[in-house]
């Protein structure tokens, strides 16, 4: 140690000293972050992660600020938002920092399970890494339906009525289900008094459990890399790997930059287009929730649309609902059912290539289509792009084996 | 007794009891899972409620509320019944003998107690919405071959002016017919049934 031995230093140094006896900070400081070796070669697509956890904090923060103003009761819920919007300081920005927020949770989250997909980062020996994911992303849809709920507009109502009747399509048990997610026998006050239960309470909870999961598991085999190979083995005469530098400061620097750009982006949306022209805020829940009358055209929040493209493509209701389900489900079996020798897109053929673009033509289609009224020309469409849907992941065990793959090389590049 | 350090008696009662502990888990669990159900406030707020009709005019609807569903009489008109019969195979139910969507007295051919009124909860029986009345019997965006009768915003399920569904949609069902009376010649009862069927809600 060749530190400076001035008083203070030293002070701190056995100050440290006493803590870290009794709680290894220092140590889980080096862990998981000085001594945390990532690839060098993290490119644009590995800005993701940190943002999903930068919204994840604009969304605690503003959310309990929310909460001081917002009243979960059905009568009075639609009228505190106004409120909130209207009257309170600085409400209608905390208000639109938090709704914004949602959207782009999603298309953070949407962006870095495509770079999962595309690297490969959900193989062997990131199956775990992954399925929290999913699992995170589960709960982010639960979490966001539930918070559109809250303002108890037209759309809320509505949207809670459909997705709600979702469970009623399950034999049997189905119609009993339904009364018992919404205590009552229509969405009604006992509805949204629940739903704002977990929004603000038990999903943030599971959510940032699953994120401590995620991470754990993540920094227990390493991060994996454009390249998709291996670099924790190669390592230097001191026992550092070459190919990887420690996450902070190289990558805790780079985030940063990645989320000034970020917010830069956040603010013009909150500042000039918080409602997105009807896509982040739907103009129908500018209106009290009617139980009366439906809107109409009914349609959710575009980071549902591709689900919902899916459940109306289908004629049968039970089948819809499982076609929906079975969606996001299929997601968990990912890890076991991409085949390819390589990891990385980098090194796979044509045909992983090509079906991958079309994954994500149908992926966006459904996404346009869920938010279209559904003419009979948009239903078909709706139906080919489900159906290839399904097929890129149930046939991936055969058509990711398909094609050469390039060599990979012996370091990353 | 003892292998490796582990006493098995000890460990088969500490196993004993944590099955005990389990079954005292799903025990505690049972009020936290029941306090989602519906309250006693919720199940008596679903008294009968009267519609007064005088003012329906021939081929118009009106909408009532009924333990929070929207119910709706809609008083047709002769071309509309005459309209009936003309979609008869593009239905799923034609013929109302799904018992679960209407009573006795409603299953028949217009789905009602007087063919003149037809009264149907407003709800579709795909995922709830509260379908559009199209009463009109000329071509429409969805139909090109429309009698009249009820459009789902949300996913395009279609109804004949009798309540009953179209092929080919995602509603399963036709659309449920409530438990209603005529009390006197302008006013409907919701919730009852009234007269010589009994008064069982």
């Amino acid at each position: 140690m060749n530190k400076p031995q001035g008083t203070i230093s030293r002070t701190a140094d056995s100050a440290m000293g006493w803590v870290n006896k009794r709680l290894p900070v220092t140590q889980f400081y080096q862990d998981h972050l000085s001594k945390y070796y990532a690839p060098k070669n993290f490119n644009f697509w590995y800005y993701f992660g940190s943002l999903a956890m930068i919204v994840l904090i604009n969304q605690i923060v503003t959310g309990i600020w929310l909460t001081m103003h917002y009243k979960p009761d059905a009568a009075h819920a639609f009228a505190s938002v106004e409120y909130i919007m209207r009257d309170v300081p600085y409400g209608y920005l905390v208000r639109y920092m938090h709704s914004t927020g949602a959207s782009l949770f999603f298309v953070v989250i949407y962006l870095h399970m495509f770079r999962g997909i595309i690297y490969g980062s959900h193989r062997n020996p990131r199956e775990m890494i992954w399925i929290f994911g999913v699992l995170i992303f589960l709960c982010l849809m639960a979490e966001a339906f539930m918070g559109y709920v809250l303002p108890w507009g037209q759309m809320s109502f509505w949207g809670a009525q459909v997705i709600v009747n979702l469970f009623g399509a399950i034999p049997y048990i189905g119609e009993d289900l339904t009364i018992w997610i919404r205590g009552d026998y229509v969405i009604s006050d006992a509805t949204l008094n629940r739903f704002f239960a977990l929004h603000v309470v038990a999903m943030p909870i599971a959510i940032l459990a699953l994120v401590v999961l995620h991470l754990a598991a993540l920094h227990t085999v390493g991060s994996n890399n454009p390249d998709g190979i291996d670099t924790k083995d190669n390592k230097d005469a001191t026992g550092k790997p070459i190919d990887a530098i420690p996450f902070h400061p190289y990558y805790t620097v780079k985030d940063t930059f990645g989320i000034g750009v970020f917010l830069l982006l956040f603010a013009f949306i909150v500042f000039f287009a918080p409602e997105m022209g009807g896509w982040f805020l739907e103009h129908d829940n500018f209106v009290e929730a009617n139980p009366s009358v439906t809107p109409e055209f009914i349609k959710p929040v575009w980071y549902f649309t591709p689900f919902y493209a899916m459940l109306r493509a289908v004629p049968d209701k039970l089948l819809g609902v499982v076609i929906m389900g079975a969606a996001v489900m299929i997601l968990f079996a990912l890890p076991w059912l991409d085949r390819s020798k390589v990891r990385s897109i980098r090194y796979k053929g044509a045909i992983w290539k090509l079906m991958m673009v079309l994954f994500v033509i149908s992926f966006i289609g459904l996404g346009w289509l869920g938010a279209q009224p559904g003419s009979i020309a948009q239903t078909w469409f709706a139906r080919i792009f489900t159906t290839f849907y399904f097929a890129f992941f149930l046939l991936m065990p055969w058509w990711s084996r398909m094609g050469s793959t390039k060599p990979l090389p012996e370091r990353v590049t | 007794m003892s292998s490796d350090g582990v006493n098995s008696n000890r460990r088969n009662l500490l196993i004993a009891t944590a099955g005990v502990g389990a079954l005292g888990v799903v025990g505690a669990s049972v009020p936290f899972i029941k306090m989602w159900l519906p309250s006693e406030r919720a199940k008596a707020a679903g008294a009968p409620i009267s519609i007064d009709i005088s003012k329906l005019n021939a081929g118009q609807k009106i909408d009532a509320l009924w333990r929070g569903k929207p119910v709706w009489v809609v008083r047709r008109t002769t071309e509309m019944l005459d309209g009936l019969d003309l979609h008869r195979e593009d239905l799923k139910d034609p013929d109302s003998e799904n018992p679960d969507q209407q009573p006795d007295y409603a299953t028949n051919p217009t789905r009602s107690r007087t063919p003149e009124y037809l009264v149907v909860l407003g709800v579709c029986t795909h995922l709830g919405c509260s379908p559009k009345f199209v009463p009109e019997l000329e071509p429409q965006s969805f139909d090109q071959e429309w009698n009249g009768g009820f459009f789902c915003p949300c996913h395009n399920s279609r109804f004949d002016l009798a309540g009953r569904v179209y092929n080919g949609v995602p509603a399963p069902t036709n659309l449920s017919i409530p438990p209603h009376f005529f009390e006197d010649e302008n006013t409907i009862v919701i919730g009852l049934e009234g007269g010589e069927e009994g008064d069982a809600a």
